[in-house]
């Protein structure tokens, strides 16, 4: 078994098409093509840490506001799914635990633990650590739930002085800790787990 | 599939293909149609061409399309309390946010359910409208498919019916509601995009994208 890299050469991205290494374009596609063989995983530590340090503000400050006729209330994420408890919503209580809480902090652990896993190589490992890499590329996006709740309750809860709902701070840091884990998954090559495992030559 | 060890000589350059995951190298694999082809070390589906599949991804595109469209302008959600009715499309929804502090979080959620799903969608019946009819390709349409496949993480309609779900519960004791025709059309959306993605062969597309192309 060769890799593209022992042959000397460069896989496009997008579509695998091999090159050698040096071509600007893809000949297939006519994506640019990587300079080097794998991707670096700078980028991964720079989405990954913008990532965390957005998300800390994203659970202090509020979510929501709600104003009713009797009185006005914030919630924070946390604050938010302890509410949809004490209505008994357990199950969409649980929902939202775990998009906002659980998703995003499973997440960051993953890609840090992906990223340095890769200084100590163990062939034995190659398949669970794909595993990881692509469940955290697929369940990522669903962290998205609360950004969209807020969206929806604030647009369809303006009743004036009945009921106001408001998106708060949270809503927007939130959707930038989101976005920016998603970024470090992309950027993160998974070739790099498979180096462990390649075939001396 | 067979793997290779030299580089074969073709009048395009090295007809050789790497996993995306794992960098193994191919030599350009010949699959027929209805079977697929795995990746020997990672199990990465590299191929699964079927037939008829360019028709078929145009008519499910064209029809989440349609579907959109009706999500986009119907009402979504029906609410009254206290004597208030209140009809709320996604249209109206994105314009409440027109102003103040929240105007990204309308940007974003705009561009996340409605821009995004909307131009992947444009994007691949650009490019695969010519294909299916063995034309050339229209103009560019290297780079639309290739922006159709970056987008498609990013379009996220399936989550934000979840989110709907979980606002229904959150809102229930301020308010009745009651789920309008865009929901469902909605819903409807993001089936048909399931299907349209798994019938989707990209290995195929590129392939037929370069060779008629010369
Ligand atoms: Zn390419
Ligand atoms: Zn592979």
């Amino acid at each position: 078994m060769t890799t593209a890299r022992q042959a000397g050469l460069v896989a496009c991205v997008t579509c695998g098409r091999v090159d050698r290494r040096g071509a600007e374009e893809c000949a297939r596609c006519g994506d640019t093509l990587p300079h080097q063989s794998r991707r670096s995983l700078q980028t991964v530590w720079a989405w990954l840490f913008a990532g965390i340090v957005i998300y800390i503000p994203a659970n202090t400050y509020p979510m929501l506001r709600t104003s009713t006729l009797l009185d006005k209330s914030e919630s924070t994420i946390i604050g938010g799914a302890i509410e949809l408890l004490h209505y008994g919503s357990y199950g969409v209580a649980f929902i939202v635990f775990f998009a906002s809480i659980v998703i995003p902090i499973g997440k960051f652990i993953a890609i840090g633990y992906l990223a340095l896993s890769l200084r100590r190589a163990r062939p034995d490992r190659v398949h669970q650590r794909h595993l990881l890499y692509e469940v955290v590329e697929f369940i990522g996006r669903w962290s998205m739930i609360d950004v969209f709740v807020v969206a929806i309750l604030s647009a369809l809860v303006q009743l004036g002085s009945v009921a106001t709902i408001n998106p708060g701070i949270a809503a927007v840091s939130f959707l930038l800790s989101v976005a920016f884990t998603m970024l470090a998954a992309q950027s993160f090559d998974p070739k790099l787990i498979w180096d462990a495992d390649e075939e001396p030559q | 599939m067979v793997q290779t060890e030299e580089r074969p000589e073709k009048a395009t350059g090295n007809a050789l293909y790497a996993c995306p995951v794992c960098d193994t190298l191919y030599k350009e694999p010949e699959v027929p149609e209805n079977s697929i082809a795995l990746c020997h070390r990672c199990g990465h589906v590299i191929a699964a061409p079927r037939s008829d599949a360019f028709a078929r991804v145009l008519a499910l595109a064209m029809t989440s399309a349609v579907l959109m469209t009706a999500a986009i302008f119907f009402p979504f959600i029906d609410l009254q309390a206290g004597g208030i009715h209140n009809r709320t499309s996604i249209l109206d929804a994105i314009q409440v946010f027109s102003s103040g502090l929240m105007v990204p979080l309308a940007v974003v959620v705009a561009l996340l359910i409605v821009l995004i799903p909307f131009l992947r969608l444009l994007a691949i019946i650009y490019t695969l409208l010519p294909l299916m009819r063995d034309r050339k390709p229209y103009a560019h349409a290297k780079a639309a498919f290739r922006l159709a496949e970056r987008l498609r993480p990013w379009s996220m309609a399936e989550i934000f019916i979840v989110g709907v779900a979980v606002a229904l519960v959150k809102v229930g004791g301020l308010a009745t509601l009651n789920l309008g025709p865009a929901f469902w059309a909605m819903s409807g959306f993001v089936v048909v995009t399931v299907l349209q993605d798994t019938s989707m062969c990209r290995h195929t597309i590129w392939n037929s994208l370069e060779a008629t192309d010369q």
